[in-house]
């Protein structure tokens, strides 16, 4: 229960259907820790973690009548997401901490404590369906019904034994249906404004986090501009035009804010991290029909024996794209796209979709074949 | 209904029912304030000065050496701040109270000098350590009584003559202590002492300082004359009446040998969970009071035991209430020498008077199922086991 309408109005659906519910909170990031740093707020207010939110969760449970717990998993959180998200940026790639907290807390960490608990399955507001298929004998993981809400892209990782032990009550159901629901139960937070950003990292400023986050680790005791990650701005063809800070400020496909004045618009196209090389060029450049995933999960076949035709997401926004995806080692896929698609990013995830069926996913390392 | 145990006396106990007793009249008939010329002041005057005199009592004092706060905290505060200036030095140990700890945390940052003593794998300062920090400007020593995770007993008495001959305040937090085991201020030789209503079923809100005659005490909270000008404020008599009564029934306690029955219900306890594999007892070898008892189990997360034993009906701890959602496993079982992981394995039970035998047959038939439960479910545990 994260304060919020969604997690909330679960909790009171659960419990209106006469199940024994047991309400958690995890306490994930301590939103003060780095108040004070150069460009961090003081307080932080309305924000996941934040007493505020806890507060909400709790006042939930209470009005639900049913036994509420916070559980401190920080230490694994810093360790398995906050860690990971700030050294993949500072390797030129693009993180998505929000998968990595499912894979490694919400759905692992979270379910042994429930299960430890003696909760046979964890409940959470995500917008997701789960599904037990007789004949494949799997469960599967589907789009919502609220497809503006679709929060699949994000639960790519969970494995068998993870969504067996799953439910997402809001699968079938509308945002606005949730918030009348959740006004319904008089539930205080009805009305509140739903979160968007990453939860540790306030009014979505990431490089002003990464800076705080390193000097206080003590492993950026100069600056973040300093000389250790600075590097060159080249074009595609190899041609110096200028300078940059340090690989984590850009994205592959970012156009604003790149420091350089030519005629036409540049873009990223590439981060070079081992020579600390941003590569820009121009809009066209960005386009690749191809790339390789690694990590994979599959959800609903055990293997990729042959070829198959899916629809594939490359990031959260992303119009999922017809595509051929094939076994390319252990763990690994080949995606070849019908269409090439703009700016294929290392560290976000490609997530296959058979319609409505999440087919699995893994982490794009990189455009090339 | 699920049957309700309470082992969790060191973070708050039930106000028992003489004390409520004693308490009603003064939310009700008698309502006066105790400053007040007319018969409604008199009669809760007397009220506060009869429990002024069991608290006494309790601490073999003179009643004029008592002071009523709202509590432990302020108590430490006010010994602390009450007799600190800046430059001085003061020297308190690894494993206070947090408000003892973060007093002298903030008095470092604004001019003090503090000396942290460590302590050792039992949970005990060596008193030579203390004697060894002294230095010229040291104005107070505080060292408490009893630890509230562990329990361990601290030899305050030596304690006391060491800052006795260097002619140093000595401030002993005795919030654990009071009410399980006899506490006499000549005996521990200390100048403030602090106590707390409700760790002994008296009422939350709250508690007294001990202030040995003569000891130069600035007040932190200005108004009236109340508490001889040394607390201002209206007394809290409700609660100050509840204290005095909680005394008066620890008093007769002791001489019922309620402390050796807690003793004994506490030990049963002890020896049946450490039979559980994997366990130990944290502070074994330490003089205890009679209620407490700090066990870890290996390989399990002490968050998820408190919170299923909870739904299985029994309320103990990971350790100070106070530090739960804090990342840092216990500063005291940290300051023992205990591993991180084994730390945060550990779990405190605290009995108190309302606890029957029966309560501890109901924790010796949920904590090994539960402990087993967690343990199965746990890659730590078995990682441990196949090493």
């Amino acid at each position: 229960m994260s304060g919020g309408v969604d997690s909330s109005t679960v909790a009171a659906m659960l419990r209106a259907e006469g199940r024994n519910v047991i309400g958690l909170t995890m306490q994930l990031w301590n939103q003060r820790r780095l108040a004070g740093h150069e460009g961090m707020p003081e307080s932080v207010q309305g924000r996941c973690c934040s007493i505020d939110d806890v507060y909400d969760a709790r006042r939930v449970a209470e009005t639900l009548g049913i036994p509420y717990y916070v559980v401190n998993h920080e230490e694994r959180f810093e360790r398995d997401v906050v860690r990971p998200f700030v050294e993949e940026y500072l390797a030129g790639r693009t993180p998505i901490p929000c998968s990595l907290c499912n894979n490694h807390l919400k759905f692992d960490q979270l379910l042994v404590v429930a299960r430890q608990i003696g909760a046979d399955r964890i409940a959470t507001g995500h917008y997701a369906q789960v599904v037990f298929d007789e004949p494949l004998g799997r469960w599967l993981l589907k789009r919502p019904a609220d497809k503006s809400k679709d929060q699949t892209y994000f639960l790519f990782g969970l494995t068998q034994e993870q969504l067996s032990r799953t439910l997402f009550p809001l699968g079938g159901m509308t945002k606005p249906e949730v918030r009348e629901l959740a006004r319904k139960h008089n539930l205080v937070i009805a009305e509140k404004p739903d979160s968007q950003e990453i939860c540790f990292v306030p009014g979505g400023d990431y490089k002003r986090f990464l800076e705080a986050y390193l000097t206080e680790q003590g492993e950026l005791p100069a600056g973040i501009s300093s000389k250790t990650i600075a590097g060159e701005m080249v074009t595609t063809d190899g041609k110096v035009i200028g300078e940059h800070a340090g690989v984590h400020n850009f994205t592959v496909g970012q156009r604003k804010g790149l420091g350089l004045a030519t005629g036409s618009p540049l873009y990223v196209i590439q981060i070079k991290n081992d020579t600390r090389q941003v590569v820009v060029g121009k809009d066209e450049e960005l386009y690749s029909r191809t790339l390789r995933a690694r990590r994979v999960n599959l959800i609903s076949t055990p293997e990729l024996q042959e070829p198959m035709r899916v629809a594939v997401k490359i990031r959260h926004k992303h119009q999922p794209a017809p595509a051929l995806i094939e076994s390319a080692g252990p763990d690994e896929v080949r995606v070849t796209f019908d269409q090439p698609q703009r700016a294929l990013t290392p560290g976000q995830a490609a997530v296959f979709y058979d319609g409505d069926i999440v087919v699995g996913g893994g982490w794009i390392e990189n455009s090339a074949s | 209904m699920v049957r309700r145990v309470y082992l969790d006396n060191n973070a708050t106990t039930p106000v028992l029912p003489e004390v409520l007793e004693a308490m009603r009249p003064y939310f009700g008939e008698h309502f006066g304030n105790a400053s007040s010329i007319h018969r409604h002041g008199q009669e809760t005057r007397a009220a506060v000065d009869r429990a002024r005199e069991s608290v006494a009592a309790l601490l073999s004092c003179p009643a004029s050496e008592v002071v009523f706060t709202s509590g432990g905290t302020e108590a430490d505060n006010l010994a602390i701040f009450g007799v600190a200036s800046p430059g001085d030095h003061i020297v308190t140990s690894t494993i206070e109270h947090h408000a003892v700890l973060n007093s002298c945390r903030h008095l470092e940052a604004h001019g003090c000098e503090i000396t942290y003593v460590p302590v050792d794998s039992c949970g005990l300062v060596d008193p030579g350590d203390v004697k060894r920090a002294l230095r010229s400007n040291t104005s107070l020593i505080t060292i408490m009584l009893a630890n509230n995770e562990t329990g361990a007993v601290q030899s305050v008495e030596e304690i006391g003559k060491i800052a006795a001959e260097a002619g140093v305040y000595f401030h002993t937090d005795a919030v654990q202590a009071a009410g399980k085991i006899r506490v006499d201020v000549n005996k521990i030789g200390c100048d403030l002492l602090t106590i707390s209503g409700h760790k002994f079923h008296g009422p939350q809100g709250v508690g007294a300082l001990y202030v040995r005659k003569g000891t130069q005490l600035e007040p932190m909270l200005f108004g009236g004359r109340h508490e001889r000008s040394r607390r201002a404020g209206t007394e809290n008599v409700p609660g100050i009446v509840g204290l005095g009564k909680a005394a008066e029934l620890a008093q007769t306690g002791f001489e019922r040998g309620d402390d050796q029955a807690m003793s004994t219900g506490r030990g049963r306890l002890e020896r049946e969970l450490l039979k559980i594999e994997a366990t130990g007892l944290n502070g074994e070898g330490a003089p205890r009071v009679p209620n407490t008892t700090n066990i870890y189990f290996d390989g399990i997360e002490g968050e998820a035991l408190v919170i299923a034993l909870d739904l299985k009906g029994l309320a103990v701890s990971t350790g100070a209430a106070c530090s739960s959602g804090a990342i840092e496993p216990s500063h005291v079982l940290t300051a023992m020498g205990l591993r991180p992981d084994r730390a945060k394995a550990s779990i405190r039970f605290s009995l108190g008077k309302q606890n029957s035998a029966e309560d501890i047959e109901f924790a010796l038939a949920t904590v090994p199922a539960t402990v087993s439960r967690l343990r199965e479910l746990s890659p730590v545990y078995r990682n441990l086991v196949s090493k």
